[in-house]
């Protein structure tokens, strides 16, 4: 499937460039020091906090990944949101942050260095800034490969040239400028993907249209006719709906476990709410982050279940074919073959710079995550504990150089092995789950303590990995 | 170090908006009814992004000459 892009797209696509590099630009004259570079001065008003919060969280694995299981599963994609993320969204606010916030810690690791000790936070910056390497290696891996696929680029120039722009932004302005980056980009995935949605259910009809269409799809697979469009009906059992989970296993596991591990702990996601300009600010961006998040799945999930809709043919014809391949469906091409469907040339512009935004943002996410955890946790912490700030701050540049290179060479990695994906998904859900725990226990039980901390992660972790291994 | 993000923003959808819109009263009508069912949604949604733009850059002017009537207010006493 090739797009071919007109010279207006090309133009849409050149004018979000200069903005966010300008945007870099314009920053980098603010940045006088580490406070500035990697915590964004702790002056930033909450709203621009909360969708720098969400921004960073929307990368492509999300709008691509969430539209394909709508398609696959229909509305109970749903509850990535209102039970994978919501709940645990309330609880960092009400609960987290004022320990986060309060502690004057800069980091994830350096929180738990003044809870616990010193080798609980090496253990948790060591593996915290693998994973950022790692997840923005992948996005990068995964950009490129679109971008050759849908356009036809060239692999390694699409690694280069988003790996220069993502690095020209955050070098330069630090982590003020990657949240107003993200900021930028919310708004454009918003803007940038609405049309798609209106679009769809203007041809299909309407809800009831969808709803009706998707009545097939489901009695074609064997399932309840609502199984595509209920959320919760069809959950008391896992073999009346597609995802095939049941309603207390898709509460603990994705509700909790996996929900509160990802909000509460990993510092990308926390960094944003900590960049705030006092403890109200702070508390306030993950609340304010909620409202956009519980409405996301009108925006990825449904052009999902529109596809599927629209490609089922319900006694009218099809209107719309999602791509195959190899004879079943692909539905990962969910939302590029849509755009190349639905937008003429002009929109399709914007609809792929939308694509190609989500990309960056969760990129520099990880870049400025990265640079502030080996700054001060790993750097300072054990290479050179007292420099000046100059020194430090030259440090976080250099690391932005390095954590780029390396993500560079992980996307390449990515590049020679196909499941590679699967496997960090994985090892992240190893690492994640364990570190709440640890939380929950350090903030809530007064007499736990370093060793049990170090010891407990190490031991979630491993026993993550060899319930997965006998499984 | 005070940039207001809102005008950027601002900036940056107006000039989509234009870019869209203008495009959309000179394209050829066929690429619709191919692709958007026969709207003309460059038009259409270039007016939506210019509108949005627009009131990004208002507020943001509105916030610059606010604060810049409370640093004035704040001098006078002194001064």
């Amino acid at each position: 499937m090739l797009i071919h892009l007109g010279v207006i797209d090309y133009c849409l696509l050149i004018v979000y460039f200069a903005f966010v590099l300008g945007i870099g630009f314009v920053v980098k004259k603010g940045v006088s020091g580490t406070k500035d570079f990697f915590e964004s001065g702790r002056a930033l008003p909450a709203w621009i906090c909360a969708l720098g919060f969400i921004g960073a969280n929307l990368g492509a694995q999300e709008v691509m990944g969430m539209a394909a299981s709508g398609a696959k599963y229909g509305i109970m994609t749903s509850h990535f949101y209102w039970l994978g993320a919501i709940p645990a969204m309330v609880f960092v606010a009400v609960f987290m942050m004022p320990f986060y916030y309060g502690s004057k810690a800069r980091s994830v690791p350096e929180y738990l260095k003044l809870r616990f000790d010193e080798k609980t936070r090496g253990l948790n910056a060591v593996t915290f800034a693998g994973m950022t390497v790692m997840s923005s290696g992948i996005s990068m891996y995964a950009l490129a490969t679109l971008l050759r696929a849908i356009l036809g680029w060239n692999l390694h120039l699409c690694i280069a040239a988003s790996g220069a722009i993502v690095f020209v932004y955050t070098f330069t302005g630090g982590l003020r400028s990657a949240i107003y980056n993200e900021v930028l980009q919310f708004f454009l995935i918003v803007f940038g993907f609405l049309p798609l949605v209106l679009l769809g259910l203007k041809q299909v009809g309407g809800w009831s249209g969808l709803t009706s269409r998707l009545a097939v799809v489901a009695t074609r697979n064997g399932m309840p006719e609502g199984a595509w469009s209920h959320s919760w009906k069809f959950a008391g059992s896992a073999q009346s709906n597609p995802m095939g989970v049941e309603w207390f296993g898709l509460a603990m596991g994705l509700g909790f476990v996996l929900s509160f591990g990802y909000w509460c702990t990993d510092f990308l996601v926390v960094q944003r709410a900590m960049a705030a300009k006092d403890m109200s600010a702070a508390r306030r961006t993950p609340i304010i982050a909620a409202f956009p998040k519980m409405l996301f799945p009108f925006l990825v999930i449904l052009p999902g279940m529109l596809a599927i809709a629209l490609t089922t043919d319900a006694g009218g014809g099809a209107h719309f074919s999602l791509p195959s391949n190899g004879g079943s469906l692909n539905y990962d091409m969910v939302v590029p073959a849509m755009l190349a469907h639905y937008f003429p040339s002009g929109l399709l512009g914007l609809g792929l710079t939308a694509l190609i935004a989500s990309f960056m943002s969760g990129m520099a996410g990880n870049v400025t995550a990265f640079n502030t955890v080996w700054t001060y946790d790993i750097y300072q912490a054990y290479i050179r504990p007292k420099a000046s700030d100059a020194h430090y701050l030259a440090v976080g540049r250099a690391a932005t150089i390095a954590g780029i290179a390396a993500s560079i060479a992980c996307a390449y990695t990515a590049a020679k092995f196909n499941n590679i994906m699967d496997v960090l998904q994985l090892v992240f859900a190893f690492v994640n789950a364990p570190l709440f725990a640890t939380f929950l226990l350090g903030m809530f039980w007064r007499r736990t303590t370093g060793h049990g901390a170090f010891f407990g992660l190490l031991a979630g972790t491993a026993a993550a990995a060899a319930h997965h291994g006998c499984r | 170090m005070d940039l207001d993000v809102r005008l950027p923003i601002g900036l940056m959808f107006s000039v989509f908006g234009v870019l869209l819109a203008g495009f959309g009263l000179v394209s050829d009508p066929g690429i619709y009814a191919e692709h958007s069912l026969g709207i003309n949604v460059n038009l259409d949604w270039g007016l939506v992004l210019l509108a949005f733009g627009a009131a990004m850059l208002l507020v943001a002017l509105r916030a610059r000459r606010s604060r810049a009537r409370d640093v004035t207010s704040r001098r006078r006493p002194g001064s």
